[in-house]
Formats: C-alpha cells, sequence, structure tokens
C-alpha cells in the first residue's frame, strides 16, 4: 500500500475542493449573507492544509488496483466532512450528523434530506447543496483528473478512473485519460448550461435556475423551496423532464454522436433498454392513474413522465406527491429506483448495462443446463462480454442484495412500517432520495436515530461508488504492505 | 500524435512506453485481453482488442484520426497486411512494421516503395548490427554512432589500471589533448553529466564522446584495446547469429558458429562455407575450450535462451579476455543484469524500440522539431541527441559558458564545416553547425528547448 501516494492525492483533492468552495461564497457575499465568511473561512484553512500535504511529492510512485479504491473511498468521505463543516458552523444544521448526512446526499447525488424547513436555509448554503450534487455527479476525482497534470505513469489514474465511474465495465473515451476526463466534463458542463437555459426560458428565477440544473445534470434531487419541483411552470417540468433523462444516458453515446460515429452512438444496446423501460414505466403509470383517479388531467400525464424520469435516473425532485398514487404505480416507481440509470452517465442505481448482463448470462445458464454442450457467449452491443466482467457483475448483484438486506435490518430497528424502511434504503442505495410514506416526497429523513442515519450515509456512498471502494476500504487486507489472502483450511 | 500499435508483446509493450513518456496518444491492439489489461494498469493508453489486421477492429482504433501504425505482432505477414489496411483506410496514416524473416528481408525496398511503408525494421538485424559495431571497437560496452557529427560515443568501464583513475575532467581532457569528452559517469545506479571538478575513480562507467578519426589515438592513450576482432566464436545459430555472420565474415573476421542442433548446423555450413561451423553444445565447458575460447578476440551468447547467454557470458568473462556479448530478448531485470560483470547486453527489443522512437521523432522533425539522431543512455536515464542550429535559433554565438542551459545538459561536439570541435566554455554555436546534446532533461524535442526557462 503506497500510503504517501494516497495521502498526497488526498492533499490534492483538499485544494480542488477548497476552491470548489469559492462558488458558494461569492453567492453567499453577492446576497450579503455572513454565512458566506463560513465558506471563505474553511476554504482557507483547508487549502492551507493541503498546501502542507501535496509540498512533499512521494517518493514512490507504484499505485494499483488497491490504492485507487482506497483513495477513491477516502477522497468521498474527505470530501463530505469538510463539504459538510460551513452547514455545521453557521448552525444552519445544528448537528453534525444530519449536516454529514446533507452533504453526504449531495455529493453522492442523492438528494435525501433531514431538514424540514429548506427554505430556511441561506441563499449560500442552497446553492453548496446543489453545487456538491454537480460536483459528485460526474466525480470530483474525474475533475482533477482534468484540470490537475497529475504526476507519475497513467495507469493510476485509471484505477481512479475506473474506481469513480460507475458501470460494470469503464473505458476511456481517448488514449489519454487527461483528454477523456476533459472530455466527460465538457459534455456535462455543455449539457447543464444548455438545461439552465430552458430553465430560465420557462420563467425560473435565475437563482432557482442554476440549483435545480446542478440537481438535475448530477442527478442529485435537492431543490430550493419545499414543495420541490412542483410550483414551476409545464414548461420548466417537461424540459426538466428530458434533461434528467439526457443526464441519465451513457456520455459515450454523446462523445460517439460528436465524433460523428452515428451509428456506434445508435447500437448502444443499454440506451435503447433504457428507454424502452422507461415508456413502460410512463405508460403503465398512465393507465393506472386513469383508472383509479376520478379526475385525470393534463397535469396528471406530465406529473407521470416527470416522476418516473426524476425516479429511473435516480435524480429525486417531485412535481406531485407520488405517494399517493394508487399501489401499482408506487410499485413501478419502487422498481425502476433499482434499475438506475444507463452506466457511465451520472445516474445511481444497478445500471441498465449489468441487468442486460446479468439477464443474458443467466439466459446462456439456462440454455447450457438444457444443451449441457452448448459453447454461447454473453454480447453486448455487439462485443463479446468477457467471462471477468460477467463474473464481476454477478458478484455486485450479489453483495448489493446483501448490504441492502443488511441495511434494511438496522434501519428496521427503529420502528417504522415496512414500506418506509425498505423505500428508505432503496433510495439512499440507489441514490434517489425520496422513498414512500415519511421519506416520501414531502416527508424527509429527519426523524431517524443516529444509527440508522449512519447507515443510511454508508449506503449513499456505497451506492455512488459502486460498493467496492467502500468494502475495501474496511477489509484489513488491503492496508497491509503485502497483500496475502490467508489459505483457508 | 496519435498513434496506433498492433501487438501488445515485449516490443509492443516497449514502445508503448517510450511512446507514452513522449506524450504521444497510444492506442495498442492486440487479441489477447490479459496482455491489454496488464498493460492498460500501467501506462495512460487506449485498449482496443481484438485482431488488428482488420478494418473493422483498426478503425474502432482510430485508424482513419492515426498519424502513424506501427505492427509489431510476432508474425511478419500480418504485421505487413495491417499496414497496408491501414494505408489503405487512411491517406495521411504512415505505416511501420516489424518483418523479421531474412526472405522478406530482402524485400524491404519493394515494401517500402511499392506497398508504402515507411519504415521496415527487423530486430535481429538491428540488433546484429549493435554487436558487429561493438566487435569493431571491442574496449567499449556500447558504442552509439552520431553519423552527421562524425563522433562515437563510446561506453566503456574505468579499469583498475586506467590512466583515468583518480583524476577529475580538467585533467582528462588535457591528457586526451581536446580530442575527447565525457559524457556521462555512472556509479551504481546513478547517472550524472560530470563538471570540471568530478573525479573519475576505476569501477565507474563512463561514456565519452571521440570524434571518429580520432578513436585509435585517444583509445592508445587510454590504455584501452583498439584493435578489432580478428576472430569471434558465436554460441547458437539464431537468426541474429546469422545476420551477424554475415557481416563478420564480409569485413574479414573468422567466424565460428556452436550450435546443438543438427539440422541447424547444416543450414548454416551450407550458408556460410568460410565459417567454420561446430556441432555441439556451448554451455558444455569443454567443448568451449577444445574451440578456443580462452585465446578468442570476441564471444557472442545468442542463444534462444537468455538464461544461458548469461551465464555463458559471465563464464566467459571469468576465464578469458575476449570481448563478451550476450543477446538478452526476454527477461525484464536490466538493473540486475547490469550490476553483473559480464560484458555487454545486447537487448533486441530496445533496440527496436528505439529505432522507432527515432523514426517518431523524426517524424514529429517534419512538422517544426528538428531532433535528427536520439539515442536513449544509461537505462533511459539520459538522452543524446542531434540537432542542426537553425538559422535565427536563440543559442548562436553566445560562448557555451555564458549561455544559459538547463541544468543536467551538455553541449559535447559541434560539428562546423566538415571539422569537428570538442566544444569548451569558449565555443560558440553557430547556424548550420550539427552538434550533439546530452541531457538528462527527458522529452527535449527542439533546440529552443535546451535554454533554461527565464
Amino acid at each position: 500500500m503506497n500510503i504517501a501516494m494516497i495521502i498526497y492525492l488526498l492533499g490534492s483533492l483538499m485544494e480542488v475542493e477548497a476552491a470548489l468552495m469559492l462558488f458558494p461564497a461569492a453567492i453567499g457575499l453577492g446576497y450579503g449573507e455572513k454565512s458566506a465568511y463560513a465558506f471563505l473561512v474553511i476554504a482557507a484553512a483547508e487549502a492551507l492544509l493541503g498546501f502542507l500535504i501535496i509540498r512533499k511529492k512521494p517518493r514512490k510512485n507504484t499505485f494499483f488496483a488497491r490504492e485507487g479504491f482506497v483513495t477513491t473511498a477516502l477522497s468521498w468521505i474527505l470530501l463530505s466532512a469538510v463539504g459538510a463543516l460551513p452547514f455545521y458552523v453557521t448552525r444552519q444544521i445544528p448537528m453534525y450528523l444530519d449536516a454529514l448526512f446533507e452533504t453526504v446526499s449531495g455529493f453522492t447525488t442523492t438528494g435525501a434530506s433531514i431538514l424540514n424547513n429548506v427554505e430556511a436555509l441561506d441563499k449560500c448554503m442552497l446553492f453548496w447543496r446543489s453545487f456538491s450534487h454537480w460536483i459528485g455527479g460526474m466525480g470530483v476525482l474525474v475533475f482533477m483528473m482534468a484540470i490537475l497534470p497529475l504526476s507519475g505513469a497513467g495507469g493510476q489514474k485509471l484505477f481512479l478512473l475506473r474506481a469513480e465511474s460507475p458501470g460494470p465495465s469503464v473505458d476511456k473515451l481517448s488514449p489519454k485519460i487527461r483528454i477523456t476526463a476533459l472530455w466527460l466534463y465538457g459534455i456535462y458542463v455543455v449539457l447543464t448550461i444548455l438545461c439552465f437555459i430552458f430553465q430560465l426560458i420557462g420563467g425560473m428565477d435565475a437563482f432557482s435556475a442554476i440549483c435545480l440544473s446542478f440537481g438535475a445534470a448530477g442527478t442529485g434531487g435537492f431543490g430550493v423551496l419545499n414543495s420541490s419541483f412542483a410550483s414551476y411552470s409545464p414548461f420548466c417540468k417537461w424540459s426538466c423532464t428530458v434533461f434528467m433523462l439526457l443526464f441519465g444516458i451513457n456520455f459515450n453515446v454523446y462523445y460517439l454522436l460528436i465524433m460523428r460515429r452515428f451509428k456506434d452512438a445508435f447500437k448502444m444496446e443499454e440506451v435503447r433498454w433504457y428507454l424502452i423501460i422507461y415508456f413502460f414505466a410512463v405508460f403503465t403509470i398512465l393507465l393506472n392513474l386513469y383508472r383509479y383517479s376520478h379526475l385525470f388531467t393534463e397535469a396528471d400525464v406530465v406529473d407521470a413522465f416527470f416522476s418516473v424520469s426524476s425516479i429511473m435516473t435516480t435524480t429525486g425532485y417531485a412535481t406531485k406527491d407520488f405517494n399517493l398514487w394508487p399501489n401499482y404505480s408506487r410499485i413501478i416507481l419502487v422498481i425502476i429506483m433499482f434499475s438506475g440509470a444507463c452506466a457511465g452517465s451520472t445516474g445511481g442505481g444497478i445500471k441498465i448495462s449489468r441487468l442486460i448482463i446479468l439477464v443474458k448470462s443467466v439466459g446462456k445458464e439456462l440454455k447450457r443446463m438444457l444443451q449441457p454442450r452448448t459453447v454461447k457467449h454473453v454480447f453486448l452491443d455487439n462485443k463479446d462480454v468477457d467471462h471477468a466482467t460477467i463474473m464481476n457483475t454477478l458478484a455486485y448483484i450479489v453483495i448489493y442484495l446483501m448490504i441492502f438486506i443488511i441495511s434494511l435490518l438496522l434501519v428496521a430497528t427503529d420502528g417504522y412500517d415496512t414500506t418506509t424502511s425498505f423505500s428508505a434504503v432503496a433510495a439512499t442505495f440507489n441514490n434517489i432520495g425520496p422513498g414512500l410514506n415519511i421519506v416520501g416526497p414531502t416527508g424527509n429523513y429527519a426523524s431517524f436515530t443516529w444509527l440508522s442515519k449512519i447507515v443510511l450515509i454508508f449506503d449513499m456512498l456505497a451506492g455512488r461508488l459502486e460498493i467496492y471502494p467502500l468494502i475495501f476500504l474496511m477489509m484489513p487486507g488491503s492496508w497491509k504492505k503485502v497483500s496475502l489472502t490467508r489459505s483457508s483450511k | 500524435m496519435n498513434i496506433i500499435i498492433v501487438g501488445c508483446g515485449k516490443v509492443g509493450s516497449a514502445l508503448a512506453e517510450q511512446l507514452c513518456r513522449e506524450n504521444h496518444n497510444i492506442t495498442i491492439v492486440d487479441t489477447d485481453r490479459e496482455a491489454l489489461d496488464s498493460l492498460v494498469s500501467s501506462l495512460d493508453v487506449q485498449p482496443v482488442y481484438g485482431n488488428g489486421t482488420t478494418y473493422r477492429v483498426l478503425k474502432e482504433a482510430g485508424v482513419d484520426q492515426a498519424d502513424l501504425l506501427i505492427a509489431v505482432t510476432g508474425y511478419d505477414e500480418r504485421n505487413m497486411l495491417s499496414c497496408l489496411v491501414a494505408r489503405k483506410a487512411s491517406k495521411k496514416c504512415e505505416v511501420i512494421a516489424r518483418v523479421r524473416d531474412p526472405e522478406y528481408n530482402e524485400d524491404s525496398d519493394f515494401l517500402k516503395g511499392e506497398l508504402g511503408l515507411s519504415m521496415v525494421i527487423n530486430p535481429e538485424m538491428a540488433a546484429a548490427q549493435n554487436i558487429f559495431r561493438l566487435l569493431r571497437m571491442p574496449s567499449a560496452l556500447d558504442v552509439d554512432i552520431f553519423e552527421n557529427s562524425r563522433v562515437n560515443m563510446l561506453r566503456f568501464r574505468v579499469g583498475n589500471d586506467s590512466p583515468l583513475h583518480g583524476h577529475n575532467m580538467v585533467e582528462v581532457a588535457a591528457m586526451a589533448k581536446g580530442n575527447m569528452l565525457v559524457c556521462i559517469q555512472e556509479r551504481g545506479k546513478e547517472a550524472v553529466i560530470p563538471s570540471g571538478s568530478t573525479t573519475l575513480f576505476s569501477g565507474d562507467i563512463i561514456s565519452v564522446m571521440i570524434p571518429f578519426d580520432q578513436a585509435g589515438p585517444v583509445m592508445k592513450k587510454l590504455k584501452l584495446n583498439q584493435r578489432p576482432a580478428t576472430n569471434c566464436i558465436i554460441g547458437g545459430g539464431s537468426a541474429t547469429a546469422q545476420y551477424l555472420a554475415g557481416m563478420l565474415l564480409a569485413s574479414g573476421v573468422q567466424v565460428k558458429i556452436i550450435d546443438r542442433n543438427r539440422q541447424k548446423c547444416e543450414e548454416l555450413a551450407n550458408h556460410f562455407p568460410s565459417a567454420q561451423i561446430v556441432c555441439g553444445d556451448c554451455t558444455n565447458k569443454l567443448l568451449l575450450s577444445e574451440e578456443g575460447l580462452e585465446d578468442t578476440d570476441a564471444f557472442v551468447c545468442l542463444t534462444d535462451q537468455d538464461e544461458v547467454n548469461i551465464m555463458l557470458s559471465l563464464y566467459a568473462t571469468s576465464i578469458s579476455d575476449a570481448k563478451v556479448i550476450a543477446k538478452i530478448s526476454r527477461i525484464n531485470f536490466e538493473e540486475v543484469v547490469d550490476k553483473l560483470n559480464m560484458g555487454s547486453v545486447i537487448y533486441p527489443k530496445n533496440i527496436t524500440a528505439e529505432n522507432i522512437v527515432r523514426y517518431v521523432r523524426a517524424m514529429g522533425n517534419a512538422k517544426g522539431n528538428n531532433v535528427e539522431t536520439l539515442y536513449r543512455l544509461a537505462d533511459g536515464k539520459v538522452e543524446a541527441m542531434e540537432f542542426v542550429v537553425q538559422e535565427g535559433s536563440p543559442v548562436i554565438g553566445i560562448p557555451l559558458m555564458d549561455l544559459k542551459l538547463k541544468r543536467g545538459l551538455l553541449v559535447c561536439s559541434i560539428l562546423r564545416n566538415g571539422r569537428n570541435i570538442i566544444p569548451t566554455g569558449h565555443d560558440t554555436l553557430e547556424a548550420g553547425d550539427t552538434i550533439v546534446i546530452i541531457t538528462t532533461v527527458l522529452g527535449i524535442r527542439d533546440l529552443s528547448d535546451v535554454l533554461a526557462a527565464r
């Protein structure tokens, strides 16, 4: 384990976060809020500390998969721990655990809140919450790779990119990882700006438009009003629906489109299934609503399109309290919470491509049981999926279920009803935000005990980083100088 | 530059590593996923899985955006096919193929002219050429030639009885009457460019710059063996051995080749009537001494097994004064090998990669980058390169002692009007000079890069 290198990278991360904190500080100063100074002081302290750390360059440059995982996990924990300080020191959120919950929820693009009254926060605090979605959406380490010329061989960057970017197999867009990171952020920035412009056209005020565009881009879900997205114009809702869907698509598609490789772009099986599932969910919900509600209006159509887009991309904005919908619709929403968005997007969840690989390899296995001599491969986008990726996907699903069950068990000790406990874990682990019942769109997570909050914080981080980094962080084996596994007798 | 490397083997990986260090965009194609994965985990390159001779895979690798394709799979035919496909797929993509079969090698002009290959590289041939050079200058561990500047760079170990032992650079320069310049001093793992007060001790390995015509007298003065080898024993009848035997015989050196395989020996005997072919095991001590290892001028170990080559050359250095050269194709422990006292070592994969890197830099040359020749020395820690000083360059006319050069950089030869100058602090650079620079600052591409930032 190259601890010196990990510390060095954490030091650079602190510099980056300190720089990012200047944005909310500027907003706060613009609105004449005193809490802006909290950002300035914390940013200055963090920058100083980071500077002291990166002054000493590590001697050894070795950096492998385990360093990559551990660095990623520690980076996100550090990022959240420091990011929570402004809320805490200004007493806008009086408990540190709550502030941490809110910040983790921000960076992991979950959007689950412990605040009863969002509107009571200062503007700069609201901005910081939404900005953290935007930073966490594409990943802060990817950002670091795009802007900082990290020293050393390229391998270490790839391990970081792999550990931070969602999806079963992460590929570079171009030979140089820095260029890849720049492309990803370029696409991300342009889409965010477009989203912002559309919200402005829809009549939203500039501050809300910025915050909500950040939330949509990172598929986060923190709003600036207690009513989330309900009070905005239909145009805003429609355009936000589309943009959330766009941010849930694998960013490789945009790259291929820009490179004019249209054939490759439209070949993406994952995106096809993503849209099929989306429209299926919307239409069955519409039918269901039409049948059970007495007054079926145009607003219901908007709500259905918006809510499915919001939940499936794991954003978590709400135009309507879908908790009041008939049971079938609620079940559909819970199911698409798990499917999540595409790999390589800013969304969370299990990811469509994992599900495709899973279904296909199960199909292959069934066929093999009937005809044991058959040799068959699993294909995705007409490309052979290699065995290691399949095994990795299966292992991911198993570990996903295990963590889900353990979390559910721990959260259940709070004594809430099954729907609340289940949807609370599902909504945080899949980085959505609102669940059902108490944690539904009009509720929040404030009433959970500290134990549940810690569990949910872990779930949010595990969901965003796709579990492995956090697991490896806690395994003593990855901290040993020489990693050896004990032979089991 | 966008470069595609087809083949992720020994040479492919070595190339990827060097070209990556020079900040090119590398895409590497292979059908071996494991090889790709392990390379990608250490280098910033784009892997593409698939057969690099097919249009589909090359297109996926971005052949239409590529400036250069280098085909270095283990098969000549695939390499050539891959190059042909790339040539047809993209107008601007230059191609380099590794072609090692001697029969194809004879066609290399045709391949270049008619099939549009920019460069055909044959690792065995390149290795043989290197060995041949060493045998002409037996006291050197390495010989690098700067053709345009008409200087050699010789690398040798300072012996116990060497007149250099215990003298500093100023004294050394006086000793050689200004016809020699010590460029690199290696001691243990360190490689430094010496200053005037640096003192040499026995055991140091130094690289010196000597003009072609002064090589004899200077080496005599340093009490180094300057007589080229007149007879040579080659252990193993590999392809490299055959190329080498051809070159040696053509220059009048007696050659003896020892190989275990009867059939191989028959072939060799057929091919080289004037050489002596011995059928026997060259790891047999008795056989070696019977064939005259103790008294031979040179012994070259070219069997297919690296381990055997290393053992043989260790043994040979221990019992004879012959110039000993070993070929190491596969083993990756250069640091350890360098510590052994076993004469010169030749790494064909590095030679191949170095030749290609040189070509790539020359390609950049046409785009405003003016390195003429490049060698990587001392385990890649030092680079030696040749420049032509262009009109209007900021280095012109200032005495070298006043020129603010980067640290770890030395101008070590100037060729002006056909006359070679080993420079001192008072010399200046003029437009049209061909100069050689030694530097520990890697990746210099242009003469203006040599100046320290103001």
